[in-house]
């Protein structure tokens, strides 16, 4: 028998292909992967989407533009004295106060009630999903009318919190309950797995892919309340918003209102820095094999009751007050308060217009958070961005912006039902943007793949799948604005063409003169309006439950 | 049927190249597997074959269509490919049978034309068709996907990855069927894998890629027998790599003076020995009692027990490289008996520009 001469010393540990040769060996990992698979690499900005979402920027910039020039224009030593004054040091903290408490108050009640909603076997699922999104319905300032008209008290820092709160939870509950319910269940799974109680997993895993709903609903409550007027006036909360107001009412155009309007601008970048910096860079769309299954609940059991009562207090709260409050004083009423004909004709009006306003932001929304969303990068993220200032300043400082450009450049606009809806477009963005974004978000980009290679072209692709996945998101965001128009006060009260009067103008005229009695009809009118596309935005999850127990 | 011709083609993502030059013929009806470790490049070149990416050079021909060239690229839902991706990537929205006639014209959409027939053809119950994706398992949303390629009626048809999500039960059975309605309908199609076992066993020709490029291109079996360089024979199968001084017709190396494979260029059959390494499959070395008077000596070092068979370690007496033999389930060898080893069959040579890593051992 013959020893093989060659005898490689057994140090040598076993090379794979992986081995170091001079030749390239098949790498373990690769480095370029991130690059393929979902065309997420694709840098390109298509040309039509790229101006359509330029322009939309730079409408909803031009508020923002109308400050920055105003402040430029009278030079700095005279902005200087006009911010550096106690009075702002006063109103900066009201507003910084007033929104990190309701923030912070809307985050854990939001979110705790969507948990209920979503995850847990509550009683009555359906039934309060839709209380929680009621209140949305019922306008913050006709609100603070429900508890000023029967408890004059009710003002200041605690009772501004407190009716805040129970107006803008649902900004919060909306966007992350949709989450939860397109959150992979597997995730959950695979912590508990892991060893994790449910609640460390919903610490630990499913807190973090809430993010981005969390973090969108905490924003657009900030930016609220930055522009919010109607409700803190009435509950004498004096604020950057009420004070630029006030200045405005005393000075046409004042020189010290639109340098207010500038630190508010400045404390709206301020928030869109903090979200960025918080926001991660991952994409949120499900991964994992096939399409989603509904999650496990976990077990009230013993914790029902409380639960149901907590519930129970927050719903009385945020509804209860203000409808039994409208109630009271429509009683109160005679029949001289109830003039039908006015009614009507005032309530067509802010129909038509709410509807207009809301299709047309969702229609702009569109490229802007297609791009954000597709392309991300450092453009669309500017260009996303742009779009959120608009509410952050008080209606009246677009409506003066709007006013002012138009007289100087485009005169034929001035005193047009076009103005308006601009106005309305430009402060009603954010609201559907958020909503857009996040349904482009969770829609697939291999799908559209798929369907490119079907035969079917950028135009059917959009129509038959694209839209199809993210109609949702779209009609939850068309309802928010529409709600928001046919609520809004300031902007309208100076836009709106003469003759022109909306449900809010007619109620704040009354309530402004304490005449509760003849200013609840309207209110009631806003909420009944309201009341239907509010109860739109808890129809998907209806629908889904309802097609679950069709098909068993 | 249409035949598929890339020349050419390279892509880079950012300064980072991903393919470098790549060439391919696929003909007319046949079935061909991409293979390579993730990263090499295989579902860019899909990709691009698909249209959803455009390359950097090169020219892509479907049947007498050239899809792309430079200063030309034709989109996607103009180049009729069936693509599949690699979860199946059904429309959450639509049913089965909304989902298979999504590339059809609006009229034979509502009519529901050609369901029955696909849904045989990728072997699944027609009462599927109402369900929604959700309520299907991996592997039949895996053959809604190819029915849905498939229902236009495709030139070429493309899989990424189509099994790697499935568990082991559903992937054989999805992939037969899945194999099986190409060959039924004659299709061209480039089936993109990582998995050399699924490569092999279905592809009638398997392309190896490595770091953007295609190394080889053969038959399954030549592959096997006759892979180009030391890399590619440790990816499509276990092998044993051993240092040996190759002459004329054998080589000698540890396991003792091998017969060595006729290979193609027969001209290199020169004079003198020079240094390289042989390959040897796992499964070509027989194991023997350690009474009998031939083999190299050898020390059990591990049995890895697989049912059907076993992978055994072995380490050559007294220090020499340990090898792998792969041997039947029955009567295996205990933890460091002492056996003899004899390899049967032919090996394949490498000169020493053709190893990759170093030429020790390997299993």
């Amino acid at each position: 028998m013959r020893r093989a001469p060659i005898r490689p010393s057994p140090e040598r540990a076993p090379h794979g292909v992986n081995g170091e040769g001079r030749a390239v060996p098949f790498p373990d990992m690769k480095r370029i992967k991130r690059g393929t698979g979902t065309g997420q690499t694709e840098r390109s900005y298509p040309p039509l989407m790229l101006v359509a979402a330029v322009s939309v920027a730079l409408i909803a910039l031009i508020p923002l533009g109308f400050v920055v020039a105003y402040s430029a224009s009278i030079g700095p030593a005279e902005a200087a004295r006009l911010v550096f004054r106690p009075r702002t040091g006063e109103l900066l903290w009201n507003t910084v106060r007033l929104a990190a408490g309701c923030v912070l108050l809307c985050a854990v009640i939001g979110v705790g009630a969507a948990w209920l909603v979503e995850r847990s076997t509550l009683p009555g699922r359906r039934v309060w999903n839709v209380l929680l999104v009621a209140p949305l319905a019922i306008p913050a300032f006709v609100n603070s009318f429900g508890w000023v008209s029967l408890m004059p008290g009710a003002t200041g820092y605690g009772g501004a919190l407190l009716i805040v709160t129970l107006s803008y939870f649902p900004l919060v509950y909306l966007p992350v309950a949709a989450a939860l319910r397109g959150l992979d269940p597997a995730l959950e799974e695979s912590a508990h797995a892991l060893g994790h109680s449910p609640w460390r997993t919903f610490l630990r895993v499913v807190l973090p892919q809430l993010r981005p709903a969390l973090l969108g609903g905490s924003l657009l409550i900030s930016l609220h309340l930055l522009a919010e007027f109607g409700a803190l006036q009435m509950l004498r909360f004096p604020t950057f918003t009420t004070a630029i107001y006030d200045q405005y009412q005393s000075t046409f155009n004042g020189p010290a209102a639109n340098m207010l309007a500038g630190v508010l601008v400045l404390l709206c970048l301020l928030l869109l820095l903090a979200e960025l910096r918080l926001r991660g860079r991952a994409r949120y769309a499900r991964l994992g094999a096939g399409s989603a299954r509904p999650s496990p609940r976990t077990r009230l059991g013993r914790g029902t009751t409380p639960t149901l009562l907590g519930l129970g207090l927050l719903i009385a709260l945020a509804l209860g007050v203000p409808l039994g409050s409208l109630g009271y004083w429509l009683t109160r009423g005679s029949s001289s308060t109830f003039p039908i004909g006015t009614l009507v004709t005032t309530t067509l009006t802010s129909v038509g217009l709410g509807a207009a306003g809301a299709v047309l932001a969702t229609v702009i929304a569109l490229p802007v958070a297609w791009l954000y969303v597709r392309r991300p990068g450092r453009l669309s993220m500017i260009l996303e961005r742009s779009t959120y200032f608009g509410n952050a300043l008080p209606g009246i400082v677009v409506a003066l912006a709007l006013v002012t450009i138009a007289i100087r450049l485009t005169p034929a606009l001035y005193q047009t039902t076009a103005l308006l809806l601009t106005a309305y477009a430009i402060l009603f963005l954010p609201r559907t943007m958020v909503n857009v974004r996040s349904a482009l978000a969770q829609a697939p980009p291999v799908l559209e793949d798929v369907a490119h290679a079907l035969g079917a072209g950028r135009l059917a692709t959009f129509r038959r799948v694209t839209l199809r996945l993210i109609a949702p998101g779209l009609g939850a965001g068309t309802a928010l604005v529409f709600i928001a128009i046919v609520t809004e006060l300031t902007a309208t009260l100076l836009l709106a063409p003469i003759g022109t009067q909306t449900l809010a103008t007619r109620f704040w005229s009354h309530s402004d003169s304490i005449a509760y009695a003849a200013s609840a009809p309207y209110a009631a009118l806003m909420v009944l309006i309201s009341a239907p596309a509010t109860y739109l935005l808890t129809r998907e999850t209806r629908n889904r439950e309802a097609k679950e127990g069709a098909r068993g | 049927m249409t035949a598929l011709t890339i020349t050419g083609v390279t892509k880079s993502f950012g300064t980072t190249p991903v393919l470098e030059g790549v060439d391919l013929h696929v003909p007319a009806g046949s079935l061909i597997a991409v293979l390579g470790p993730s990263g090499c490049g295989k579902t860019t070149l899909l990709r691009l074959i698909a249209g959803f990416t455009a390359p950097d050079t090169g020219a892509i021909v479907i049947g007498d269509q050239t899809v792309f060239s430079p200063g030309r690229s034709v989109p996607p839902q103009r180049r009729r490919v069936g693509y599949v991706a690699q979860e199946g990537a059904l429309f959450p929205h639509l049913t089965v049978a909304a989902n298979i006639t999504f590339g059809l014209p609006r009229s034979a959409r509502k009519a529901g034309e050609r369901v029955p027939e696909l849904l045989d053809l990728v072997g699944l119950d027609r009462r599927l068709a109402t369900r929604f994706p959700h309520e299907l398992s991996g592997g039949q949303q895996q053959r809604v996907a190819l029915a849905r390629a498939l229902a236009p009626g495709p030139s070429i048809v493309l899989l990424d990855e189509p099994f790697s999500s499935l568990d082991a039960g559903l992937r054989e059975g999805t992939r037969r069927a899945v194999v099986q309605a190409l060959r039924e309908i004659a299709a061209t199609a480039v089936l993109v894998t990582h998995d050399q076992a699924e490569a092999l066993s279905l592809a009638d020709q398997v392309a190896v890629m490595r770091q953007g490029r295609l190394v080889q291109l053969d038959s399954p079996a030549t592959l096997y027998r006759y892979p180009c360089d030391t890399g590619v024979a440790g990816f499509v199968g276990e092998s044993v790599l051993l240092p040996a001084d190759l002459r004329q017709a054998e080589a000698e190396c540890a396991l003792g003076v091998l017969p060595l494979r006729e290979s193609g260029g027969g001209a290199e059959a020169s004079a003198g020995t020079r240094h390289g390494a042989v390959l040897i499959r796992p499964e070509q070395i027989r194991l023997h009692p350690s009474s009998e008077a031939t083999g190299i000596e050898a020390r059990v070092a591990g049995v890895s027990f697989f049912g059907h068979d076993a992978a055994v370690r072995l380490d050559l007496v007294p220090t020499g490289p340990q090898v792998t033999a792969r041997v039947l389930g029955q009567d295996l060898p205990a933890l460091g008996e002492l056996v003899r080893l004899t390899v049967t069959g032919d090996v394949l040579a490498y000169p020493t520009d053709r190893t990759l890593g170093t030429p020790a051992v390997t299993s």
